[in-house]
């Protein structure tokens, strides 16, 4: 195991109990789907996982001590006044990466998200898709064992999504690291995960956890196979059903 | 708007009401002691021109002073109440007195107390009064708007809390803080002449005195000249810090950025 839940239970100061009794383990190189309806505790339980928060109740534990762990959210968030590259550094300018060192790997990582030639663009001179890119750039450049991403895609249109959709599984398979991913997208967590976590609202909850066993590599033609289209709607079916 | 447009417009507008200005002087034969003609303006400066343009440079220096003042006490205060909820607690309220307490009223009082041997100190403490609160103001809320997922992605990686300063609060509150400091220059250049106004008589011998002086001694048109001299002023400190301004923020803020292009 990488990481282990046990019995997480957050309550914030506003009294709204955002996560109760939530256990969940996650094994080494896995990629981890979190779905369920808006206000479950998804980004919550993300977050705790990263160390940002605390949990009211319950522990989170690593079994070979915190992994590096990088973070992608929603929204680019770059730093507007500073270009790619430098955004894309960030996590190596705070671990005092010589600069160098820091730049070198920096531009590879944009490299293998497909921002190559745009290293000194700032971020405003770039499309919503390539900014995510550099986030994403930014996230691998740190070389994490473990990612967590909060809905990444979902301002994107969908062509975008999936070459990024694509992109991602690409890195996972190459660099082995664990991914936890958090989508409102059936068809997304059907096509990206090893594993999918429905969740359930009010109190946010664990409802159901959904092995996939197709193969890896996956691509583009897997979105037309049987077995995706049982596991979409497998997922479906699990969120529909504890949901109501 | 090209630059052509942007400089010749207003400066087409400034000839044509100065000449007008002229010929309605001259055409009505109004006294000069009323309204002066701009050649009698002109004329007036060039009589005394040594003696004020070292009285416009100490103004300026005097102006240049508070503002560097306001400047550093005012990013200073702020990133302490950044740092400290309590500290920001404590003393704002104390930094709004200051400020809504008109600067002018105060002003005799200081000029006993500071100013009694070094009045120029006195002259520098008004217009650092006066162009304090803007600075530390915008900078406050400028420490106050960052990402808070930008700290939070800052944090995962182990930055701490000088570090978020430095490399998130920081870049985030420059245009706040450039834009107080607009603000700022204008009013360290108001709260001088003020204090030299109110000093009045003997030592002080910045622009704002010589107003009141000329204005005594009914001398109208060397008043104009005076004032021409700190519109002039004012504009240049203005056009220095927004040119800073552009400087700083052209590769990235949305309030320097050409629309298209
Ligand atoms: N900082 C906070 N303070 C108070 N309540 C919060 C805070 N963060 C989240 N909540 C509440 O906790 C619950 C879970 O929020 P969370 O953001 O984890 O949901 P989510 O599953 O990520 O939703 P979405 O899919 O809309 O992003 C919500 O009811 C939310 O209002
Ligand atoms: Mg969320």
């Amino acid at each position: 195991m990488l990481l282990e839940l046990d019995a997480i239970s957050k309550i914030f100061d506003s009294g709204t109990v955002a996560l109760e009794g939530v256990s969940l383990q996650v094994a080494e190189g896995e990629l981890l789907s979190l779905v369920g309806p808006s206000g479950c505790g998804k980004s919550t339980l993300l977050r705790l996982i990263a160390g940002l928060i605390q949990p009211t109740a319950g522990s989170v534990s690593f079994a070979g001590g915190k992994p590096e762990t990088a973070f992608v959210f929603q929204e680019p968030t770059l730093m507007p006044w500073a270009d790619v590259l430098t955004n894309a550094r960030l996590a190596l300018d705070l671990e005092h990466v010589p600069r160098r060192e820091g730049e070198a790997r920096a531009a590879a990582a944009l490299a293998r998200a497909g921002l190559k030639g745009f290293e000194h663009a700032y971020p405003r001179e770039l499309s919503g898709g390539m900014k995510m890119r550099v986030s994403i750039a930014r996230a691998i450049a740190a070389r994490p064992r473990l990612l967590l991403m909060d809905e990444p895609f979902a301002a994107l249109d969908e062509p975008a999504r999936q070459a990024l959709n694509d992109d991602l599984l690409g890195l996972w398979r190459e660099d082995g690291l664990t991914i936890v991913f958090v989508t409102h997208s059936i068809y997304e967590s059907a096509y990206l995960s090893t594993r999918v976590v429905v969740m359930g609202a009010r109190p946010g909850r664990v409802l159901d956890d959904i092995a996939l066993d197709q193969p890896f590599p996956r691509d583009e033609r897997h979105r037309f196979t049987p077995q995706f289209a049982a596991a979409a709607a497998k997922i479906a079916a699990a969120i529909k059903e504890k949901a109501g | 708007m090209n630059m052509l447009w942007k400089y010749a417009l207003p400066a087409l507008l400034g000839i044509a009401v100065v000449a007008a200005w002229q010929g309605a002087v001259r055409a009505l034969a109004v006294p000069v002691y009323l309204v002066p003609a701009p050649s009698d303006v002109w004329a007036a400066f060039l009589g005394d021109a040594p003696s004020l343009l070292a009285s416009l440079w100490a103004t300026l220096e005097v102006t240049l002073i508070a503002f560097a003042c306001a400047l550093v006490g005012g990013v200073a205060l702020a990133v302490l109440f950044s740092q400290s909820r309590t500290v920001e607690a404590m003393l704002y309220p104390y930094a709004i007195v200051l400020q809504v307490t008109p600067v002018v009223a105060v002003a005799p009082l200081l000029l006993i107390w500071v100013g009694y041997d070094h009045v120029e100190r006195a002259l520098v403490l008004i217009a650092f009064l006066v162009a304090f609160f803007p600075i530390l103001s915008n900078t406050t809320l400028g420490l106050k708007s960052t990402d808070h997922n930008l700290v939070d992605l800052l944090r995962l990686y182990g930055a701490g809390r000088w570090q978020i300063l430095w490399r998130l609060k920081g870049p985030t509150a420059l245009p706040y803080l450039l834009g107080g400091a607009k603000i700022a220059g204008g009013l360290a250049l108001i709260g001088a002449v003020v204090a030299e106004m109110v000093a009045g008589s003997g030592t002080a011998t910045g622009l704002g005195w010589r107003i009141v002086e000329a204005g005594n001694r009914l001398e109208i048109a060397k008043m104009f000249a005076e004032l021409t001299l700190l519109a002039l002023l004012g504009i240049a400190i203005f056009a220095t810090l927004s040119a800073v301004e552009h400087a700083a923020l052209r590769h990235w803020h949305e309030s320097v950025l050409k629309k298209d292009g």
